[in-house]
């Protein structure tokens, strides 16, 4: 049975079982793969997604659960028009392998979307769900507080 | 001697020089030169496998592999520093497997003596030794040598491919090449006439030129500036293409099981639960594992943990203590190596202190941010293979070698990775999905582990013990002896890579020890080989990871029993023995503000390593707070040689400090039941933002020559804390990860 979703106010028939997560519906049903696989169990953050506005873990949520529009990396912007956080992560340079950077991108845009000017505290608080291996933290510390239009220093 | 650098050096010029026939390579072989691999087609001309001109521009091919080091962008700006093309007319593309693109660096790297100790003969030897990795095809992104390596070929290809499209205007317009200039993609005559690389590559391939002039260092415009990289764009919109990305028509998802006791096989399984599981098309037996390949890579994960399976009894000793004895019985073995014998160290002037100290270094994963995964379809006659992975040659071989085809029938996709930390130097998981497609044939099969298997199933960072015996008199170090025990990367990882173990020392055991520029009267280190069948390989700066842990921390045992500084006791072993090393400890030690007081509740401790021809030097101060103890601030110094991209090389000591850190704070792979416990990112976890410190980096140039930084960050970061907990708390950490003795914030 389809189930209907909307992603990126884009309207999309998805043949697969209620159960599979919306990662998987995104990736492998709709070929969407700017979203990540990093572990598959909420403890990365690679695959974060917005739905109505809020940062979840789209490992964890099962395609019959998803209660409303979906937004993802792709939806933030394009390489052509870039959101506000792209522009501010290609400003300070912030990806290495740039294998987690969707998800922290999302998670950043949820925080800001809530939180105009976040302290370095609620920074650390929103962000330490979203592991790099590469350890770009302090650069995405950096593009949050630029894209927040806050000054680089405490 | 010196005429034999001297002739190495000519015939690699003039090698270069005849690029255009093709025969660029001459000089890079011993004796004939490796088949093109990039074919010319009408209207795109290869100019040299690594540069391409076509009426779209130009593109790079960069024969190293991007895994978020920089490198794609690093490659490209030396070739176009030479080539007079704008940095937004640049593109790269991954190269083809090929010979052509070999290492020569690794090579080099050979060497049995210490790199800051190499005279200029022994650098010239180094460059004889880069026929060695060119017999192996050894096309591997690793060592920290990409930069390196690329250095001189890179702006000669760039060089090369201008004057050739200038003596192609130049007999246009009826001018001499010295007439002409270049400038952004145009030859531009001195009346103002332009002419397009576009419309004078594919004549300019047919140019044969003598010696070609690199352009020196104040005329760089691109070189020696921090660039923004080519593949940011990409990564900050979702856009990248990873190797698990990848989506050719008709694809079908596969994950899969292999046996948690490591190495051995499999008895036998039960898919009968599986089979008729949502999604699922087929069940695939491989040599020590089975796969389920379906329509969704979650519905095949389901169906693989659904199957029963009969595993045999790992071929090693069942637990994380049981695998310590063994390595501790190794002390008891003659060493494998003394790659380092200076002086008497059984002969102590009067007075003398002696002291000793002993420390445990754990295995550890490399838990790349994107899971091991290759796409592979398989047609009867031929593969073609989609991959991210840091040596394509051997993988397409075995790749190759599994179907029956020959290496010619293998198209090879070496896609972005996800983080390669070394991991991708491995072809398991290529040869994984090949089985798989080969079982299913004509359907591209994307065949992806769970972040369970990739912690599980890796080649990990070799566990070690070391004793270290000093001894210290009138404030200085007069005697330094370290043995390490432990497994030896190369010999496991050359078995699988090359089917027969190098013999005789391995450098790398002990590098990180033996190596180091510390002029101590009486220095030796001796290494004895473990013999364990741990997978083991090599983890972002390999040897030096875990050996420089114990000889920094013993260093600053050694100081504080001499009652001297920790930085003073260094460098007065340093100035005499490589002054750029010295250099950066005083760097870092200025930066910091390094008084060698700290006040109550704060603690400071600095460590030193040299690996890969880089000295680096980092100082960490932690402070006690409510939560636990917080890594607050680090500095950073360090002496490439040649700081080809300021921004990058500050990404990647940051980068390679905070892998090293993750490493010390929490980071080992343990075993019960002959099985890794660990399995995910909560119980294998790095640091985070919450508990990353505020860096400061200074980057020196005073090697004489360029060096790499990719893993030189990492050794020194364990050793800082270490010495910075002991100058908090008063109590030696000799154990990794520290968590388990401090109550580090995590």
């Amino acid at each position: 049975m389809a189930t209907t979703l909307t992603i990126n106010g884009t309207s999309h028939d998805v043949d697969l079982p209620g159960e599979v997560p919306l990662l998987w519906v995104l990736r492998d049903g709709l070929n969407m793969t700017g979203t990540k696989f990093g572990c598959g169990v909420a403890a990365c953050g690679a695959c974060t997604v917005h739905i109505d506005g809020e940062a979840v873990r789209s490992c964890q949520v099962a395609l019959e659960d998803v209660w409303g529009e979906v937004t993802t990396i792709e939806g933030l912007g394009t390489p052509e028009r870039l959101g506000r956080l792209q522009a501010a992560w290609i400003e300070h340079q912030v990806a290495q392998c740039g294998y987690c950077q969707s998800g922290q991108i999302m998670q950043a845009a949820a925080l800001l979307a809530e939180t105009p000017q976040p302290t370095d505290a609620e920074i650390d608080e929103a962000m330490q769900g979203n592991l790099c291996r590469c350890g770009t933290y302090p650069r995405i510390r950096a593009a949050i507080r630029a894209a927040a239009g806050m000054s680089q220093e405490g | 001697m010196a005429s034999i650098g001297k002739i190495a050096r000519r015939t690699f010029l003039f090698g270069t020089a005849a690029i255009a026939g093709g025969a660029a390579f001459g000089a890079w072989y011993v004796s004939r030169p490796a088949p093109m691999p990039l074919t010319s087609a009408p209207g795109r001309t290869a100019l040299n496998p690594w540069i391409i001109i076509d009426e779209t521009g130009v593109t790079v091919v960069a024969a190293r592999a991007e895994m978020g080091q920089g490198v794609y962008s690093t490659l490209a700006a030396m070739a176009a520093e030479e080539l007079d093309v704008a940095w937004d007319q640049v593109r790269v593309i991954h190269g083809p497997p090929a010979q052509a693109y070999f290492n020569g660096a690794m090579g080099g790297a050979a060497i049995p003596t210490p790199e800051y100790q190499q005279s200029a003969f022994q650098h010239r030897i180094g460059d004889w030794l880069e026929v060695i990795p060119k017999v192996f095809s050894m096309q591997i992104t690793g060592g920290s040598t990409s930069t390196r390596d690329g250095f001189d070929k890179l702006r000669l290809a760039g060089a090369t491919a201008r004057e050739a499209m200038k003596e192609v205007a130049a007999d246009r317009l009826g001018l001499r090449r010295s007439q002409l200039r270049t400038e952004g993609g145009q030859v531009i005559a001195p009346d103002g006439t332009t002419l397009a690389y576009a419309e004078l590559a594919e004549a300019a391939a047919g140019v044969e030129l003598g010696e070609v002039p690199l352009r020196p260092r104040s005329e760089w415009t691109l070189l020696g500036k921090t660039l923004p990289r080519l593949d940011m764009p990409a990564k900050c919109t979702g856009t990248a293409t990873f190797g698990i990305d990848v989506r050719p028509e008709g694809l079908r998802f596969a994950a899969l099981r292999r046996n948690p006791n490591l190495g051995a096989g499999m008895r036998g399984f039960d898919a009968s639960a599986a089979k008729g599981m949502a999604g699922v098309e087929h069940v695939v037996e491989l040599p020590d594992g089975v796969a389920v390949v379906a329509t969704n890579t979650w519905l095949a994960q389901q169906a693989v943990n659904a199957i029963e399976v009969d595993w045999e009894p790992a071929p090693y000793p069942e637990t994380t203590e049981a695998i310590f004895e063994a390595i501790e019985a190794a002390f008891d073995t003659d060493p494998n190596s003394t790659m380092r014998d200076d002086g008497d160290v059984t002969a102590l002037p009067a007075g003398a202190q002696v002291i000793e100290a002993s420390y445990r270094t754990p295995y550890l994963a490399h838990a790349t941010m994107e899971p091991m995964n290759a796409t592979v379809l398989f047609t009867g006659d031929a593969l073609e293979i989609w991959a991210g992975n840091q040596g394509p040659v051997i993988a397409r071989d075995r790749a190759a070698e599994a179907v029956g085809l020959d290496p010619e029938a293998v198209t090879f996709h070496t896609t972005l990775m996800g983080g390669g930390f070394g991991r991708r130097g491995e072809f398991d998981y290529v040869l994984q999905a090949t089985h798989v497609a080969k079982a299913v044939p004509n359907v591209p099969i994307q065949l992806s582990w769970s972040r369970e298997e990739d912690m599980s199933h890796d080649f990990y960072r070799p566990a070690a013990l070391t004793r270290w015996r000093g001894a210290v008199a009138d404030g200085g170090a007069v005697m330094l002896d370290g043995q390490i025990a432990g497994q030896s990367c190369s010999q496991q990882a050359i078995t699988r890579w090359m089917g027969f173990a190098p013999g005789g020392p391995d450098k790398t055991h002990v590098e990180g020890a033996s190596d180091q520029p510390y002029g101590v009267p009486a220095y030796r280190v001796r290494g004895h080989i473990a013999d364990l069948a741990v997978p083991i390989g090599f983890w972002r700066s390999v040897g030096a990871s875990g050996n420089a842990f114990g000889l920094e921390c013993f260093m600053d045992e050694m100081a504080h029993a001499a009652g001297t500084d920790p930085i003073d006791f260094r460098l007065a072993l340093m100035r005499g023995e490589h002054a750029p090393s010295a250099a950066v400890v005083e760097a870092v030690r200025d930066m910091s503000g390094w008084t060698g007081r700290t006040p109550d509740g704060v603690g400071r401790g600095m460590a030193f390593s040299m690996s890969f021809g880089t000295p680096v030097a980092e100082v960490i101060e932690v402070v006690q707070e409510d939560a636990g103890i917080r890594i607050a601030r680090a500095w950073i110094a360090a002496d490439v040689g040649v700081a080809l991209d300021p921004g990058n090389l500050e990404a990647q000591l940051v980068g390679g400090m905070i892998y090293g850190l993750s490493a010390a704070v929490q980071g080992q792979i343990t075993f019960a039941g002959g099985a890794v416990e660990q399995q995910q990112f909560y119980d294998y976890d790095g640091l985070r933002m919450h508990n990353t410190p505020a860096f400061e980096v200074q980057v020196l140039e005073n090697l004489g020559h360029i060096s790499g930084v990719g893993e030189p960050g990492t050794p020194p970061a364990a050793p800082a804390l270490a010495n910075a907990l002991f100058d908090l708390t008063g109590r030696r950490a000799r154990s990794l990860p520290l968590n388990t003795e401090f109550d580090l914030l995590v």
